[in-house]
Order: C-alpha cells, then structure tokens, then sequence
C-alpha cells in the first residue's frame, strides 16, 4: 500500500512552548489512521501545520509526493485534503443544503452540478431530512455530520477530522463509526482522525500514532497500542505502569 | 528660524488637546471595543458647553473644565449603560449604525438649538500671548494645553493607582477573567465610557479657546481622534498624547508648506500608511 | 426576542418568485413606469433621489451585505466616475455612454487598491472601515485642490436644455433621466440577483459567515473578498455619472463628503443589508420620510436646518436597536413572501 500523506520531521515552536516536535507519520492510501494522546499533546496543532492554517517550523508535508507546507488552506483543500475544526464551524445563516453547497463548488463550477453532488454526500450522511434547515438550529450531532458533510463534499483524497465524536452519546457515536466506515469501505477515502473517544478509535482505525508533549512516542496497531507501556504511562502517569 | 518654531510649538500645543481627546477614544475603543463614531460630537457639545458657560454665567472655560466633564461623563454613562452595552459583542457595522445615529442626532441637536454659525468663547485673554524667548506663545493655546496635560495625568493616575482603575484595566486585558474574579463588569464599561467622554468633552471646552465653535466640525474631530488613536497605538495613553502633538504638529507644518487647506490630507496619508504597515501604532500593543 | 425561523428557502436557481411576490414586484413596477405621467415634477425629483440612492445603496450592498466587508467612504467612486465622465464629455467631447466605461475602470482600479491595500495587510472592521474613510477624504482634499477639474470651485457641464430629449449626450427632461435612473436600478436588482445565486454569490456568502471555515473548503478569500469589493465600486460608478449629467455640476465637497457616503448606505441599513430588496425598500423609505419632515419643519414655520438628518439619525438607532436586519425581512415575513426572492437568508 503506498502512502498517500507524509508527514516527516514536523517541528512548532510558540514561543516559549515547542507544540510540536520531530513528529513523522504516513497514512496509507485507503486506510485510517487515528492520532491519540492526552491533552496539549500537539494533535490538533499537527492538523492545523498540515492543513495550511498554520505555518511550520520545519519538516515536509507530501500529499502524493506533492509538498504542501507553505500552502493557504484553501490551496491544501485544492491539493485533496479536507478538515474539519473540533469545535464545529457551520455557515450559521445558511441552511444544511447551502452549507454543503459551498463545500460541492469547490470542484463543480456550475451550480446545479454543485447542488446536485451536495444533495448526495447529504444522504450520505444521512442529513436528508434537515436539508432545508438552518443550519444555526441543528442540534450538536447534526452538526458534526454538517461538518462532515462540507469537508466530504470536496472531493478529498483524505479527510482530516478533529474529535468528530467528541460531545456525543454512544449511540451516536456508532452512528458516526458506521458512516466513516462506510465512506471509507465503498469509496476507499482516506481518512486522519484525531480522537479521545477509545470506542471509535477501537472500532474504526487500521493504524494509531501516540503523541505526547509534541513528540511521536508510539504507533502500531490499535490493540498493540493500548497495550504499549509508554502509552500507558503519558496517560495514567508512571505510576499505573509499575 | 522663528516662524518654524512658531508654528511647531503652536501645533504641539494644539495637539496636547487632540491627544486629550484622543485619550478617551482610546481608552472608550480599548477597554469597552466600541467604535465611538459619536466621538467628535461629544466633543463638540463639550464645545458648546464651554461657550453657553462663558456667554451669560460668565465662566471661564477653563473654570466650566469640572462642569463640563461631569455632565459629558453623565452623557457617556448613560448612554452606555442604556443602549450601548447590549451593542459591545454586536458586529462592527451594527455598532457603527448605532453610533453614527447617535452622532447625526447629536449633531443636528446642537445645530437646531445653536445655528449655522459659528460661536466662540471670547475670553479675555484670547488674543494674548507668553513671549518665551524667541516663540510668541497664545495664552489661550499654552492655557489649554496645560489644562489637558493636567487632566492626562488625573487620568493616569486613576488607571495607576485606583481600585475603579485597576479594575478597568483588567476588563481590557481579560473580560472573562475579570467576570470570573466578580467584577461588575457592565458597570465598569459604563463608567469607562463615562471617563471617556468626560476626556472628549473637556477636550472640548478647552478647544473652545482655540477655535470657532461649529456643529459641522464634529465629524473632523471623530476622525481626527481616530487617526491619532491608531498612530499613537491603541490602549497606550502616552500613545494618544504622542499621537496627538504628532498630529498637531504636522498638520501645522503642512499647513505653512503646503495650504492650510491640505492639511488634513497628511493626516489621512498617514493614516493609511500606518493602518498599511504598523497597525499597531507606535506605542501600541499588537491589536 | 424575535421568533427565529428554523427553515430556510432553498435557493436553487430555477426557482421562480413565488406568485405572491412576482405580483407584488409586477405591480411595484408597474407604478413605478407609470409614475411620470401621473405625478408632479417635485415628486418626480423625489422618486428620481429615490432610485438614485436606491441603486447606490445596492452597488454598497454587494460589498458589505454578500461579503461582510463594512466601506464606509463609498461616495468615492460616486465622486470619481461624475469627474472622469465629466471631463470626457466637457473637455474630449465624449458622450456618457462611452464615457461611462473609463468611469467603472476607474472606480474598479480604486476600489481594487483599497481593497487589495487592506486584505493584503489583514485590515479588518473597523480599521478596514476607517480606511476607505481616509482614501475618499484624502481625495476630496486633492480634488478641491485640483484645478484643471476646477478645485472647491466646482466643475461643471453646459446646462442642458431641458425640453428636447438627447439620450445619447443624456441631456433632456427629468422624465428621461427618471426613466435612465429607473432601468439602471431594475438592472442591478437584476444582477445583484443573477451574483446571489451564482458560485460568487455562495462563496460571498460563505466568507460572510465563517472566514476560516470558508478557507477549509477551498475558498481563497483574499481573492473573493477582492472581487466584492471590485464590483461593489464599478457598480457604484454609473450613479457617478449619471450623477454628473443630472445635476451637471461636481463640487468635491459635497461628492466625496462623508455625509454623502452616509446617505447612501442609509437605505440599505435601513431596509436590511444582504437582501436583494433591502436597500431599495430603505430608499423608497427614507427619501420621502425626510421629505415629510422637512415640509413639517417648514409647516410649522420654524426655520432650522438639521432636523430632517436628526430623524435619520433617531431612525438609524431605532432600526440598529429593534430590527437590527433592517425593515425588509420583517415585511417580507409578514407579507408571507419569504420564498425564493433570491435571500438565502430569510
């Protein structure tokens, strides 16, 4: 499987505080990856250096051999990656058809091809019936899946998602792992996950990278992972480990 | 040799008021973050109020200088814990609307009450002057300035050294730490707003020595303040005073070079280029 | 609070007006067509103020009611086109038709540099207001000094004698300029429609929401923010000159003066910014409402300037307070016409 994302040597320093550190990772074409770590470990500074919203220290992002750091966000979404924010950013005045819309016009210049692709992605996260609603008045799940909706819509090659479970109920939750793992079984999307809840990450991802402090101090498979002393440690402290 | 000093200490003292004036805009801009579009109107009713003061009372501008600023600090008070307060996390246009409303309002009041033309305050000094060495200094002018010197440094010392100052500061750095640790903080908004435009409105009072009083100059000093605000930086009070004798000065100086009436286009060139290349002032804070 | 709607028109580009609201718009023109035979020539001025402003206060809209940016010295366009297409016709003799198109290039480059000036250098509110402030006062002060167009003197074209109708040179009677006036707005309703609901339109909007939400979904916002600004000034250009030929003097003082630029987006405060009717209803509005008080001012004998612009100002803060999107949604709902006029908002 070749690697569709790499991330090599990436360095971030605010300051006085080195957010992140030397971290190197891939994600394989058609796979999902899952990026852990407690709080403050630098996961979602990560996706903001590989979506363009901020700037490297150092490092090479590659997105199928393309370099992407130095790029805006709007040209990282061009290159095929599509992110979404941990606390969600819907366009509040608009309704959840226009919201995705705006996502489809990215790749589809005439608006009712645009629409027509939009109305798509929405049933495929099953959003259809709130298609005319504003998007201001959906509750937070909904929400989560309008964030979804609006990355997918751009036709990415790999979906970025902050903590898309975060704030939700189990049931939820599986609801969400169902349409990921879907989505990424029927059209093969890539997909780079950051997530607290262990559930989804158990469940959906084929590979786990472990941050701590800025720093990669494991990976491997999920259950590999969880078992990994040094995970454990940065979590509960070294104290569990003994 | 003589002249260019004229003309710079004549702006220097001209601009100790601006900067008094620009003084409340900053801190009303820096401390509450509304847009005070109003700004050169209470400006220009402090003006009015210098002029109704000395015409029959027979009060000295710089005697009305308490007068004016309690019933401007009332003003601003008011208004800000009426109507403007609900506006503060509004989006700027909306402020703006409310404001520049407030100011046509305020404006054509004045204009309706006192008329087209322009008023003055004719004290008796008014056409005196301080010869210092070689500079022929205005009475009225070193008065006025010596007047805002003295109110910057009541300022300065009530931000300092003041609990109500303190407080007001810490509302500007930190809003929602300032909730956390109990601070009534729409009251200290209101009374910064109150502070604020008593600033503009002694401003006022003591530019009525100075200039002729008219309603149609209220939009220049809104302006005006504003561009010394972000020349000197915002949330610096040396930064407005700087700003202001800054101004002053220039637009004295290009008013001798050039014409008078060119003014105030080095002003609003200046302007642009530091909105362009150093948004923060001289002596601001990155915004 | 104001009962939120939970549903929104979906504006899908094949959508008709809804009949209710194709009637009404029918009718409004109609009247509208038919005003110059019924009407008297004070009224005619006053419906001619009204679509003038009407129309400028939609060229404004574009830029702040579709991409959220707040211009407030927007009567600089309006001064530069009058003095580009008047100094064609009065100095190179070419006619306004022609003359026209050096006027939107001008105020295109103009608001280009603005515009270019202050996202280029992440200018945002308030700055980015004071800005184009500071750019049309700066060029009202070079105009009063600029003496090949006159200075603070004026410039003028040659009175045009007003009995005989000369469309081309656009020197005639005030019913041929009510009916130029008349097409140019019905024209930018039209286009004003046409960018809503085109990509343009969508992304305006998107950025208008959510900056960086819009930048993740592949939207350069530097570049449309760019274009709103663009053709919010080369729309605002032929009010310039029509401007020019209607009144047929310039004086930069009054033209690029800030109350100007006031006036002009008044209306569309007024009757709410990012709707596509809202500064039309926010003219048809205020112009008569100000006339009313002026005439009342007069009727009642007292002889002060200033009251007519203190209403505006009382009805400015009325509006920012008690229906802050402006007069048009609220009529639109009650109305029952919030179907697809074009808003995605509603």
């Amino acid at each position: 499987m070749t690697d569709l994302l790499v991330v090599e040597e990436l360095a971030k320093r605010f300051r006085g505080l080195q957010a992140v550190k030397d971290v190197s990772f891939a994600v394989p074409e058609q796979r999902i990856v899952a990026l852990i770590g407690p709080n403050g470990a630098g996961k979602t500074t990560t996706f903001n250096l590989i979506a363009g919203a901020l700037s490297a220290d150092a490092g090479r992002v590659r997105l199928a051999g393309r370099d992407l750091l130095g790029l805006r966000p709007d040209q990282v979404c061009g290159a095929g990656i599509a992110r979404t924010f941990q606390l969600v950013k819907p366009f509040a005045e608009l309704s959840v058809e226009d919201n995705v819309l705006v996502g489809a016009l990215h790749r589809r210049r005439h608006v009712a091809d645009a629409r027509a692709h939009a109305r798509a992605v929405i049933e495929l996260v099953a959003l259809g019936p709130l298609r005319q609603r504003r998007a201001a008045s959906l509750t937070l799940p909904d929400r989560k899946r309008l964030e979804l909706a609006k990355a997918l819509a751009t036709e990415p090659r790999i979906l970025l998602l902050d903590e898309v479970m975060a704030g939700l109920r189990p049931t939820e939750t599986d609801r969400m792992v169902g349409v990921l793992r879907a989505l990424n079984r029927d059209t093969g999307m890539a997909i780079l996950l950051i997530e607290h809840v262990m559930r989804a990450v158990m469940a959906l991802s084929d590979h786990v990278i472990v941050l701590d402090q800025g720093e990669k101090i494991s990976e491997g498979a999920p259950e590999a992972v969880v078992r990994d002393p040094r995970v454990i440690a940065c979590y509960l402290g070294p104290e569990a480990v003994a | 040799m003589g002249v260019y000093l004229n003309i710079v200490a004549s702006g220097l003292l001209t601009g100790l008021v601006y900067g008094l004036a620009a003084l409340g805009l900053s801190v009303i801009f820096g401390v509450v973050r509304v847009v005070n579009f109003a700004h050169g109107e209470m400006m220009v009713i402090g003006m009015y109020g210098a002029v109704v003061l000395a015409g029959w009372p027979g009060i000295d501008p710089l005697l009305a200088v308490p007068l004016i600023a309690a019933l401007l600090f009332v003003i601003g008070y008011a208004l800000q814990r009426g109507v403007i307060n609900a506006f503060v996390t509004r989006p700027e246009h909306m402020q703006f609307i409310l404001l520049v409303g407030f100011a046509l309002m305020i404006a054509n009041g004045l204009l309706m009450i006192f008329g087209p033309d322009a008023r003055s305050t004719n004290v008796a000094y008014g056409f005196e002057s301080f010869e210092v060495g070689p500079l022929l200094l205005d009475k009225a002018r070193v008065y006025a300035a010596g007047t805002a010197v003295l109110t910057t440094l009541a300022l300065f010392g009530f931000f300092r050294y003041t609990r109500p100052g303190k407080a007001i500061r810490a509302c500007a750095d930190n809003q929602l730490g300032a909730k956390v640790v109990g601070l009534d903080v729409d009251g200290l908004y209101a009374l910064t707003f109150g502070i604020g435009a008593a600033c503009v409105g002694v401003a006022g009072c003591l530019m009525a020595l100075v200039v002729d009083v008219r309603s149609q100059l209220a939009p220049e000093y809104t302006l005006l303040s504003f561009i010394i605000v972000i020349i000197g930086g915002l949330g610096s009070l040396a930064g407005a005073l700087l700003g202001g004798v800054l101004i002053g000065v220039s637009e004295a100086l290009a008013g001798f070079f050039l014409l008078p009436s060119m003014k105030s286009m080095f002003s609003y060139a200046l302007l642009i280029l530091v909105l362009v290349l150093r948004p923060q002032g001289l002596l601001g804070k990155r915004a | 609070m104001r009962p939120e709607p939970s549903t929104t028109p979906s504006a899908s580009p094949f959508a008709g007006l809804p009949r209710r609201g194709a009637l009404l718009l029918a009718l409004c023109g109609g009247l509208l067509l038919a005003a110059p035979a019924v009407v008297d020539a004070y009224l005619l001025s006053v419906l001619t103020l009204v679509l003038w402003l009407a129309y400028t206060g939609q060229a404004w809209n574009v830029m702040m009611g579709f991409a959220g940016q707040l211009s407030l010295g927007h009567t600089l366009y309006v001064g530069l086109a009058a003095y580009a297409s008047g100094v064609l016709f009065v100095y190179f003799g070419i006619g306004p038709w022609l003359g026209v198109w050096l006027a939107i290039v001008i105020a295109a480059l103009a608001g280009g540099c603005i515009g270019a000036l202050g996202f280029r250098f992440g200018i945002k509110g308030v700055y980015f207001a004071l800005l184009t402030i500071a750019f049309a006062e700066f060029t009202r002060i070079a105009f009063d000094h600029f003496g090949w167009v006159g200075g603070s003197a004026g410039f003028f074209l040659p009175v045009a004698q007003r009995t005989s109708n000369d469309l081309l040179d656009l020197r005639g009677t005030p019913v041929m300029f009510y009916y130029v006036i008349l097409a140019l707005t019905a024209a930018a309703l039209l286009l004003c429609r046409a960018l809503l609901k085109s990509r343009l339109g969508y992304y305006w909007l998107a950025i208008r929401e959510d900056q960086e939400a819009a930048q993740a979904v592949g939207i350069d916002v530097f570049r449309y923010k760019l274009i709103a600004v663009v053709i919010s000034a080369a729309l605002t250009a032929p009010a310039g000159v029509f401007y020019a030929f209607f009144y047929n003097n310039m004086y930069p003082e009054q033209i690029f003066a800030i109350s100007r630029s006031i006036e002009i987006i008044l209306g569309a405060i007024v009757g709410g910014i990012g709707t596509l009717f809202g500064p039309i209803l926010g003219a048809f509005i205020l112009t008569p409402l100000g006339e009313l008080v002026t005439a009342g001012i007069e009727q009642a004998g007292i002889d002060v300037p200033g009251a007519k612009q203190l209403v505006y100002g009382g009805l400015m803060v009325l509006i920012v307070v008690f229906l802050p999107d402006g007069i048009w949604p609220w009529l639109a709902r009650r109305l029952r016409l919030d179907g697809r006029d074009g808003e995605p908002r509603s």
